[in-house]
Order: C-alpha cells, then structure tokens, then sequence
C-alpha cells in the first residue's frame, strides 16, 4: 500500500484537511465551513479555551502536523489567548498549505465563513499534489484505547487486541496503550515487561501518580456502566485494560504529543505532573484517543463491551466489540465481533490476526465502521506536562 | 469450546465469569466442576467459585480484584454488595439515581 509523504518523513493513511478553531466564540464559524465545505476530507478540530496552556498548545502542533493531516485552516476570533502565530508557523514550516482568518478583522460570521470556503477549494490542489510512497510496517503507529467496559472486555477484545499488539510490534509497527489510571494494580506486573530497570521504575511511578491524583479527585476512571456490565472494582477494570497491552516488552514511556523514537510498545502516560490541576486527565474517551493521535497514531483500535458508537477527527478508529449482545444490537457501529471468543464461535488468535488483517485494510484506505458513519470526534482540554525524562525512552 | 456458561480465567481463581445470562437453580460447568448457580446473573458478572469469607481477597486473571466485604457461598453473585477495591472507592447510581460510594481506599496510602 501507498502512505501520503509529508516533509518531515513521516507517512500518513488519510490526506485531511482540519479547519480548527482557536477559542469556543470561532467553534461556530469553524463549524460552518466544515458543513458548508463539505466532504469527509475536511474535519473539525479546535480548543474551547480563552487561557493559554502549553499542553494544549503543543497537541494542537502535534495534530495539525499528524501525517494523516495535508492542510490546516485556522480560525480565531482575535482576542483569545491562544498562541496562532505560533501555531501557523509550525504547520507552515511542515510544508503544509496553512491559513489563519481572524474573524475580527475579516468583518464577522459571514465574511469569514465564505472566505474560509474560499481557501479550502484552493489549498485542494496542494492536497492532492503530495507524494505517494510504499507504506510498510514500521511506518504504522496504532493506539488503543478502552470505552464502555464490560466484564466481557478483559475476556474478548482487550487480549485479542493484545494478540494483535504482540503481531504488530513483531512486524516492526509502533503501538501505543494508556492509560495509567486504568493500570492501578497492574503496576508491578508491568514493570517486569520493562525493557529497563529504569523504564520499569518510571512505569510504577506512573500508575502511583495516577493513584494519587484519581484519590484527590475522589473517583477513579469506573463508571456506572461498567458496574451494570459485571466489573465491581478499579483494578478488575485495569487487568482487563491491561490486556489490551499484549505480552511483549515494554520499549517506553511516552506523554501525550510525544513521539516514539523507535518502533515497539509504549505506555502513554496520561495523568498530568504536578499538583492537581484542571480537574480529571481524561474528561472522556475522546481525549484519550486525541492523545495517541498527537503522539503520531494513524489508527486507533477502540474496544467496547457496553457499546461505544465514537470514532475520531484526523485518524480511523476500528472498534473491537468484547461483547457478543452488544455486537448484535449494535453491528453498524462495530468493526470487530470479539464477542465470538466466547460463543466458541472464534478463538483469541483468529480475532488478533483478524485485527491486525482490518488495521492494514483501514491504513490501504478501506473505512472503519466509524468513519463511515460520519463520527470525528474531538475534545482537547487543559493539562501540565513535564517533558519524559531519559529512563522513559529508548535509544532510537 | 461452544457452550461454555462460564469461564475460569486463571487456575487460582476463587470467582468465575458468566458467558451468558445464567439462571438461579442451574447447575453449570466450572472448569470441570459442577457449580449451581444461587444468583440469577447477567453476562460478565462474576460467581463465587468456592466458599469466600469477608476479608478474602478475590482474585480473576491470577491477580487480586479487592477484598470480600461479606462471605459468599459456591455460585453467589461476587459484586459491588459484597466486595471492595483495595485502591479506590466504586462509584454507581443508586435506585434514585444518586451517586453513591461502594467502599474504601486501602493500600494506596500505604504505597505512595
């Protein structure tokens, strides 16, 4: 299969243009472009606050130079606190076609949402003039994430996407889990997959910060739903979570918007440092899959055993169903049926190498069941990072 | 495997996890012992494999999942009525949609 060549060398599977908004007054206008634009090609990104912060700062970077993204439009109302000329320069200097309208100086809603049209139609050509070169797998990144967990989950799709991991990581692919919230109690048992002793460290650390900031928040990442679906505590939630990580080592330890230097198996560490600040790290499953994707992900595999519909702006999310019920009544939204390990109808093998047989299809291009649907999701949200240090990472 | 009501996930597991709605009465295959099922169960939860006292700690994947707060007979629902996270309190709805804690914080405190 062929990737989208971007100037830094990195490859993308999609070639989408973002129009992102820079506070909530331009989330309107930005809208209107999208819709009026049309297409599945241009997508809503944007962030909600007027104060600056240097997390969202960097992932909004991050996002508007994904290997998945050929274009950036740009819409600010003019007053926010957001830093745009930073921002413009990044995507500008990626080579990327980039615009910034100030809806201020551009006369208000109509003017800019015409003008925004304008250059949409414009920086198309750009688009389609990028290069295509052979995509292999050590160009791919894929995340994964957990939402709508049931006591089917841990069973059915978190091991099978393991399995998947353990295929992919052996092909020379990049993957990513999370989150540490969702590991308290597996923390010693995965410092024992560390590659290091130091990396092994830095992991416990991690899920400690997490416990630590979950009990000052007074609640952990358990919601009611998966009370209803059999799970009873935190760390019954994070084993079937865990497994979603496979069985081979653990390469290193990553934040949100940072990338690999090597291909392997990585934990993104999701809970911010410091003092509690900005309320819960990850308000939904949206910001977890906006995470990964900051730190490269072309794809996402999403398991669900309660039955999460979402998919996501700029990168594909296949979701893995864990739950045979749920698979039935929900089938449109479902890539995966996982469910069928415990019908005896599959065996956990069959659905990872069927995982990793639907990754590859997706990156050629096929839609994942979400994208056809039409969902791109986004929500990106305050949060303070202190960058990894060296124990976190491998010598790329 | 076709048929399985419930699977044992780890051999040192003292629970099991339904594969399909089970009814109270029935008896079911528990990796090769017969276990009668006392609590009519949903899809995913878990029964007590063995006889568990308050203050066992329950175990699934070969792993702890918290501490027994009441004592369970072979085939009793293991849940949220009868037992804890040694982490972090659980949270659900109660039957007036009110948010209510199932239990307390253990070794949290002891670890950081």
């Amino acid at each position: 299969m062929n990737g989208y060549l971007r100037q830094d060398g990195r490859k993308g599977v999609r070639n989408v243009i973002l129009v992102a908004y820079l506070v909530e007054c331009a989330h309107h206008v930005s809208r209107q472009i999208v819709t009026q634009a049309g297409g599945q090609d241009v997508q809503l990104i944007g962030f909600s606050g007027c104060y600056p912060n240097s997390y969202a700062q960097g992932l909004m970077e991050r996002l508007c130079t994904h290997p998945n993204v050929g274009g950036v439009l740009l819409v600010s109302l003019g007053c926010e606190g957001f830093n745009r000329h930073r921002l413009e320069g990044v995507i500008r200097d990626s080579g990327r076609p980039v615009q910034t309208l100030v809806i201020q100086e551009r006369g208000g809603t109509r003017k800019t949402t015409q003008e925004g049209i304008e250059w949409i139609r414009s920086a198309q050509a750009a688009l389609d003039a990028v290069p295509r070169v052979p995509f292999g797998w050590t160009d791919l990144i894929v995340g994964t994430v957990c939402g709508g967990s049931d006591g089917t989950s841990g069973i059915t799709a978190n091991p099978a996407v393991g399995g998947a991991f353990d295929l992919l990581v052996g092909k020379g692919a990049t993957c990513i889990f999370e989150e540490t919230g969702e590991l308290i109690g597996c923390e010693y048992h995965m410092a024992n997959r560390a590659i290091t002793p130091a990396l092994g460290q830095a992991l416990i650390e991690s899920v400690h910060k997490a416990g630590r900031y979950y009990t000052t928040l007074g609640h952990g990442s358990f919601a009611p739903g998966n009370a209803d679906g059999g799970l009873t505590t935190q760390e019954e939630k994070s084993l079937g979570a865990y497994a979603k990580s496979g069985l081979g080592p653990i390469h290193g330890l990553i934040r949100p918007g940072e990338l690999a230097p090597a291909p392997g198996l990585y934990l993104m560490d999701v809970v911010p440092d410091g003092e509690v600040r900005f309320g819960f790290p990850n308000i939904n499953d949206t910001s977890e899959n906006i995470e990964m994707i900051a730190s490269g992900a072309h794809l996402i595999l999403f398991t669900t055993g309660r039955g999460s519909v979402v998919g996501s702006a700029i990168s594909p999310v296949i979701k893995v169903c864990a739950n045979p019920e749920t698979y039935r009544r929900m089938q449109d939204d479902m890539d995966i049926n996982a469910g069928a390990i415990l019908e005896g109808d599959a065996t956990l093998p069959q659905v990872a190498q069927e995982i990793v047989d639907r990754v590859w299809a997706v990156a050629g291009g096929v839609q994942s069941a979400s994208e056809e649907l039409g969902h791109q999701e986004f929500v990106l949200t305050y949060k303070t990072f202190e960058a990894s240090g060296p124990s976190c990472l491998p010598l790329a | 495997m076709s048929g399985h009501a419930v699977i044992l996930l780890h051999p040192d597991d003292n629970v099991v996890v339904a594969c399909r709605a089970l009814s109270a009465g029935e008896t079911v295959d528990a990796a090769g012992v017969p276990l009668e099922v006392v609590s009519s169960v949903a899809l995913g939860h878990k029964l007590a494999r063995v006889s568990l006292l308050a203050g066992d700690k329950v175990r699934r994947y070969g792993s702890t999942i918290g501490s027994m707060t009441q004592d369970a007979a072979p085939g009793e629902h293991v849940h949220l009525h009868n037992l804890q996270s040694d982490y972090l309190h659980t949270y659900t709805l109660d039957s007036g949609n009110a948010y209510v804690a199932t239990n307390g914080a253990g070794p949290q405190e002891e670890q950081s």
